[in-house]
């Protein structure tokens, strides 16, 4: 039974029948996260907040990126949270099925639960994140407005973003374990051209790059999610920053990658086991 | 690409046939097969374990070509053409030295490694009893009972039914709240109860333990043993992979021997231990 591939709908109804496993073993990964430290639970919150203190120093401070960019901590911050959710999806893709081979080999399931529970581990993370988020917009001097529901629907879109790119790359991965060596390369080129320390607005201004490479890196998904989160959460992110038609796009990389990668990892849902 | 398959029509009857003479002893008139298992040989291909380091252009090819059969990879024949069949309420031991394909062998029957060649029948759903790799060393026993319950397929609901359950089977609680300390501070011996009856809570069609009884003291040994004759009558077959021929004997009725990959002989598990014990050349206990 389990050795042949169900079809899409059972394999749907299966997964969703898994559900409470899924949750279960997400909020098991991320409480055993920290349950070794002295502090425990408390790292949930410092650690995002420590890594927002290290980039204010670096790009905020040292090379002065800040420039000509109003309420730049939390244009930096956000962007920060919001880019390590994709990129932490990812990574917790690659060793999805790889590091969880143990428990491919013992029980049945839909694989694609693992790519899906860590997917939502890295979502429960970033709920933590943008805890301190609030608390960092309100020392900056940002309030809270009725433009922050945007934030819903962008973090909803992304989440279906993360979660195919995150099976996209569990199948990869469980060919090639090579992937996830190759994948802090990938990752932080994506990072560094995604606009996350820096606005991407100013290089549309600029002559310096051709208009086809602007356009391609505005569109960029990491690059889109984090621009709408920003202009959600941010008054002076204005929606003149925005590409043009910026949620259609948001949506379409949503749904492409997100029910493209689900039916690219149920393809190999058969062979997972074999390592 | 090999098969596994629950309908009963499209059981081979080429294999029935070499059970005989086991469903006479199992006592019933018409003996219902429950796993058959058809000329299955199993090939890994391990990566990384090639002679010599493996150069930079080599391990280049590895990624751009997609195929599996990568020349050079080394490929690993764990199990070379079995053929059987169980069952409804055998239980059968499985034996033979270390690196013999036994455990290879269940996972194969679980459909959780599909065979290279070969098929694997099955009615119902063969649940391997290996419940520990859903389980986290850092959470508490109290969270991965429920965890490990979710693992295993069973509901919110089941888990929250059979939580006490589960806990006073396992004796954790025996010597003082355990249950809500985290896994990594149990013994060995702690872990391994909890696991056997976290896995052990849910009922089975086929189930198939691997070394499971090896660990506990001798009080719990006794408490698992019977457990599994309990779940041989509600469920069916039960299968064991062991190093211990005691309790092989005490457990099972019918017996494996695998030896690299072959099956060297299939007949009551008291005859088949005595062959492998004198194969052995030891009196293992």
């Amino acid at each position: 039974m389990s050795g042949a591939r169900p079809s899409v709908p059972a394999y749907v109804r299966r997964l969703w029948s898994r559900r409470h496993f899924i949750t279960a073993f997400a909020t098991a990964r991320l409480t055993a996260q920290y349950s070794q430290a002295k502090l425990g639970q408390v790292w949930q919150l410092m650690t995002p907040l420590l890594n927002a203190t290290v980039y204010y120093f670096i790009f905020g401070l040292l090379l002065d990126t800040k420039n000509g960019v109003p309420d730049f901590v939390p244009f930096l911050v956000t962007g920060v949270f919001i880019w390590t959710y994709t990129s932490n999806s990812v990574t917790a893709g690659t060793r999805a099925i790889s590091g969880n081979l143990g428990l491919v080999r013992a029980l049945h399931f839909p694989r694609a639960a693992l790519p899906i529970a860590l997917a939502l581990q890295q979502l429960q993370q970033l709920l933590f994140s943008m805890g301190a988020l609030v608390v960092i917009l309100f020392c900056f001097g940002v309030h809270p407005e009725f433009s922050w529901l945007l934030a819903l629907p962008a973090l909803a879109l992304q989440s279906l973003f993360n979660t195919g790119l995150s099976m996209v790359f569990a199948r990869l991965a469980a060919k090639t374990p090579d992937i996830s060596q190759l994948m802090p390369f990938v990752l932080r080129t994506w990072m560094y051209v995604s606009g996350v320390m820096w606005s991407l607005d100013k290089l549309a201004g600029s002559d310096r790059l051709p208009h086809a490479v602007v356009t391609a890196l505005q569109y960029n998904p990491a690059a889109v999610y984090i621009d709408l989160m920003r202009f959600a959460l941010i008054d002076s992110f204005t929606g003149a920053q925005l590409p043009p038609h910026v949620w259609a796009v948001a949506l379409g990389w949503a749904v492409l990658v997100g029910v493209g990668g689900f039916l690219f990892f149920w393809k190999a849902e058969e062979e997972y086991g074999r390592g | 690409m090999a098969e596994h398959r629950t309908d009963s029509t499209e059981r081979g009857t080429d294999t029935t046939g070499r059970g005989t003479d086991t469903a006479e002893r199992t006592g019933t008139a018409d003996p219902v097969p429950t796993v058959v298992v058809d000329g299955v040989h199993i090939t890994y291909t391990v990566h990384g374990s090639r002679g010599g380091k493996g150069s930079a252009t080599s391990a280049l090819s590895r990624i751009v070509s997609r195929r599996r059969a990568v020349p050079g990879a080394r490929r690993v024949h764990a199990v070379r053409g079995v053929s059987f069949a169980a069952y409804k309420g055998e239980a059968i031991g499985l034996i033979g030295s270390n690196g013999s394909g036994k455990s290879t062998l269940l996972k194969a029957i679980a459909g959780l490694l599909p065979p290279t060649e070969g098929k694997v029948f099955t009615r119902g759903q063969p649940s391997l009893l290996g419940v520990n790799a859903a389980l986290m060393n850092d959470l508490t026993g109290e969270r991965n009972v429920i965890l490990g319950g979710l693992a295993t397929g069973m509901t919110r609901e089941q888990v929250r039914d059979r939580y006490a359950e589960i806990v006073d089977f396992s004796g954790i609680n025996e010597k003082g709240d355990f249950i809500t300390l985290p896994m990594r501070t149990y013994s060995s011996g702690m872990a391994a109860r909890l696991r056997f009856s976290i896995a052990a809570a849910k009922s089975h069609d086929v189930l198939l333990i691997d070394e499971a009884l090896s660990t506990g003291d001798a009080r719990f040994q006794r408490r698992s043993k019977e457990r599994i004759a309990a779940l041989r009558e509600e469920a069916g077959t039960v299968f064991l992979v062991s190093h211990s021929n005691k309790s092989i004997l005490e457990t099972c009725d019918r017996a494996l021997w695998l030896e690299s990959g072959t099956l060297r002989m299939d007949g009551p598990a008291r005859e088949v231990v005595a062959a492998y014990e004198r194969f052995t050349g030891g009196r293992k206990k």
